[in-house]
């Protein structure tokens, strides 16, 4: 079957990155800025990074990047880095299974939509919706987040998702949450988390560092002190934290709270399954 | 699995809806009956086989008793007759007087009220225009499912597309299989059900809970799912499929979530779905995602630059009150095929208030789909879907002539695997071993049974369509799609008649 890099456009003997990428060895570098049409459109620019995929590059660098969206989405290269320069548009690495996408700037909604596995590094904010459905990788952002981050993570086997934020979530953080952990710092002061905190969640965690009240919980989650368990966790999350961003993190274990389900069965008196 | 009855106060406790009769003068102690029916309403008692309560009606123990003698019997009302205040009404009151909880059913809203379908007569060929033999004449039944090119263009005798060319997908007649997710039914059932789709050259729907690498060989006749709970999505569900479709809405239980319970996740089903056994699968009401047809078309085109742009990317809804905006924005937002179910169509659980109260009638949700998207200018770039409740080849012939392209069946397919419609699938119980996980069940259907009795079901279907479409005169099934004019309605309300755009029965053509 034939493939086409545009909806309304050309076969796949296209001109796609032609003026804008350039590829020695294994990395590649598409420079947003030298295409003949402003600004780029995102078909071309996702077009281009397939193919830099298809020759093997295992290192590609997007300069000028304005608000593109659907970046990487589905990318499956093991081993492949994105660096992001500018601010993608939405749906960065959707569906993303493997590689590692770096942006030097901030991210949009819905990063990393159901992600299965790879890294996303936001150097900056990443807004709502942030992770969702993800089963596995990890997201980092260094700065804040929205509404509803990592809604409905999940785990199977050795696929477990972990989300680190470095600054503030807002509310309904870990919605629906069946898997995966949550880590908020709060490191640019105010509220780490919102209301509705962890609302149906039956599976996964969430750690805050600092206050969460039980007022902030929603239906379903209990906020706990962390076991031996959860402390290894949030020192190795920590540690991954610090080593992609180089902040400095308060590491005292008392400072934080977990919020993990109060049932894996949320809802199983909720029903009435009589033969009426 | 199933709620104790222990659990439930004496005096609470409800009549029974059906009663398992036995002839004893036939009946040869075999046994079988009580060790096939999962529900437990048989028991071997002081050397014979009496009931035991609990008996939902699925017909097991008829069909494997050898000696035949065995009769289901509905118990007679056991309330003083009320014209207002029916049994059913009482038993929910009675019933969630004692669990507090909210009435969970399957299978399709079970009300009386008559499909419109009923009220829908078809045309055939007088004089004026001859009607075809089908069986000696060519009568076209192959579909397409995706997007149309907008405009054909022929320059110097070659015939250009203009625009997209994403690819159809050719299916040998108009009718798909919907979705049926693993987990609402048994691995042998969705086999069943994709050995036939592959043998009918149709296409099946994987429904949300993954899909199983054994099924895998069967990838060119699938249509994935991506609902709202994301499970099992990873690059080849994807890429590797015939088609994707988004669920937001499903007829049976419209602007409800989903909800596999933790008994029926297994570890099959945890490995597909990708979730640990034994919590809850559920389904977010809405996609987070998409609060807007903007942010659904951003899912569409996340899909089209996932799968290359090689796949046709659909959205289903349920049929629901503003359908005909509803389709007009699924199909701006890039939508290459729609799926419109309707408030009779099926489901492996729901709540009752939803499955029975919620939605509309496919019938009219058809209409006012091809009538919309007509003013449009948008209905011959689409594919349109249909289904909720067809029963027969003649519901289906009536579904096309609304305006669907294709019609989509389910549970007449899970008929032809055994399936009694006996709505207990919420319970995980299923004595044919369809719509449960138990080992001891599933293995009761053969795939290979099964699939053959889905394919001559639909191949019988088919016949009958082409017999129709020869009666009306119309040898392409792309005739007879948005043809009311063949249509009459004879229905006790003519504003339904008026609303479909459909002529009373007695009103000529022109």
């Amino acid at each position: 079957m034939k493939y086409v890099c545009r909806p309304k456009g050309h076969a796949h003997d296209c001109d796609c990155g032609k003026d804008s990428m350039s590829v020695v060895g294994d990395r590649a570098v598409i420079d947003l800025s030298l295409s003949a049409t402003q600004p780029m459109h995102y078909t071309t620019l996702n077009c281009a990074m397939r193919k830099a995929m298809r020759q093997g590059c295992l290192s590609i660098e997007l300069k000028g990047v304005m608000g593109q969206r659907y970046l990487a989405s589905t990318a499956s290269v093991p081993g492949l880095h994105v660096a992001v320069h500018g601010t993608p548009g939405n749906d960065l690495g959707a569906f993303l299974n493997g590689p590692t996408i770096e942006v030097f700037g901030n991210a949009q909604d819905m990063t990393g939509n159901t992600m299965n596995s790879g890294r996303i590094i936001v150097h900056g904010n990443a807004w709502d919706v942030t992770g969702l459905a993800a089963r596995g990788g990890q997201i980092l952002v260094k700065g804040d987040t929205g509404y509803r981050v990592g809604i409905h993570m999940k785990e199977f086997g050795e696929s477990r998702p972990t989300t680190v934020i470095g600054g503030t979530a807002k509310d309904y953080l870990g919605e629906y949450m069946a898997g995966g952990t949550i880590l908020v710092l709060g490191l640019g002061g105010g509220p780490p988390v919102g209301r509705s905190l962890g609302a149906g969640m039956h599976g996964g965690r969430i750690f805050v560092r600092g206050e969460v009240s039980p007022e902030q919980l929603g239906p379903g989650a209990a906020l706990l002190p962390l076991n031996e368990d959860d402390e290894r966790e949030v020192r190795r999350l920590l540690g991954d934290f610090i080593k992609a961003f180089g902040t400095e993190v308060h590491q005292d274990m008392n400072g934080y709270v977990k919020i993990a389900p109060s049932s894996s069965r949320p809802f199983s008196g909720y029903y009435d399954k009589t033969n009426v | 699995m199933i709620d104790a009855p222990s659990s439930r106060r004496l005096d609470h406790r409800l009549p029974e809806r059906f009663m398992p009769t036995i002839n004893y003068d036939l009946c040869r102690v075999c046994r079988r009956c009580v060790n096939e029916c999962s529900y437990q309403a048989l028991e071997f008692k002081e050397s014979r086989v009496v009931p035991s309560g609990g008996c939902v009606a699925c017909g097991r123990c008829i069909a494997v008793c050898p000696a035949n003698c065995i009769e289901v019997r509905p118990v007679p009302p056991q309330f003083a007759p009320h014209g207002n205040w029916s049994e059913r009404s009482r038993r929910s009151i009675l019933a969630q007087a004692s669990s507090g909880g909210v009435l969970l059913s399957s299978c399709g809203a079970d009300d009386t009220h008559p499909p419109i379908f009923d009220d829908l007569l078809l045309d055939a060929a007088q004089v004026t225009n001859p009607s075809i033999d089908p069986l000696r004449e060519p009568v076209e039944t192959i579909t397409y499912l995706g997007r149309r090119p907008g405009r054909l263009e022929v320059c110097d005798g070659k015939v250009i597309v203009q625009e997209d060319d994403t690819p159809l997908i050719r299916m040998d007649m108009p009718l798909m299989f919907g979705h049926i997710s693993l987990g609402s039914i048994s691995y042998n059932a969705q086999k069943a059900l994709f050995m036939a789709a592959n043998e009918l050259r149709i296409v099946a729907g994987s429904g949300e809970g993954g899909l199983h690498p054994d099924f895998y060989q069967y990838a060119d006749r699938i249509c994935s799912e991506v609902a709202s709970g994301r499970f099992g999505i990873k690059p080849e569900y994807l890429k590797g499929v015939a088609a994707v479709e988004i669920k937001i809405g499903q007829g049976a239980k419209p602007g409800h979530g989903g909800h596999l319970p933790g008994e029926k996740v297994t570890t099959m089903i945890s490995e597909t779905r990708m979730i640990p056994r034994g919590t809850d699968a559920l389904s977010p009401y809405p996609h987070h995602d998409i609060y807007s047809i903007e942010d659904l078309a951003q899912l569409v085109s996340v899909l089209k630059e996932s799968t290359e742009y090689r796949l046709p990317v659909g959205v289903k809804i349920a049929a629901v009150h503003n359908v005909g905006a509803i389709a007009s924005g699924l199909v701006r937002a890039g939508a290459d095929f729609l799926t419109v179910d309707g408030f009779k169509g099926g489901t492996g659980a729901a709540p009752r208030v939803i499955r029975d109260h919620a939605g509309l009638p496919v019938e009219v949700a058809i209409a006012a789909v091809d009538r919309r998207l007509t003013q449009e200018g948008l209905r011959n770039r689409v594919t349109v879907c249909a289904g909720g409740g067809v029963r027969s080849s003649a519901d289906m012939i009536k579904a096309l002539a609304l305006g669907a392209d294709v019609v989509m069946v389910s549970t007449s397919a899970m008929i032809a695997m055994g399936c009694r419609v006996c709505q207990q699938c919420h319970r995980g119980l299923c004595s044919w071993g369809i719509a449960t996980q138990r080992d001891d069940l599933t293995s009761r259907l053969d795939p290979q049974v099964a699939a053959a009795r889905i394919v001559r079901l639909y191949r019988a279907w088919n016949e009958e369509l082409k017999e129709v479409m020869g009666a009306m005169g119309i040898d392409s099934v792309e005739s007879l799609v948005g043809n009311r004019d063949r249509l009459r309605y004879r229905g006790p309300n003519p504003k339904i008649a008026e609303v479909m755009n459909v002529k009373h029965i007695g009103e000529g053509w022109g």
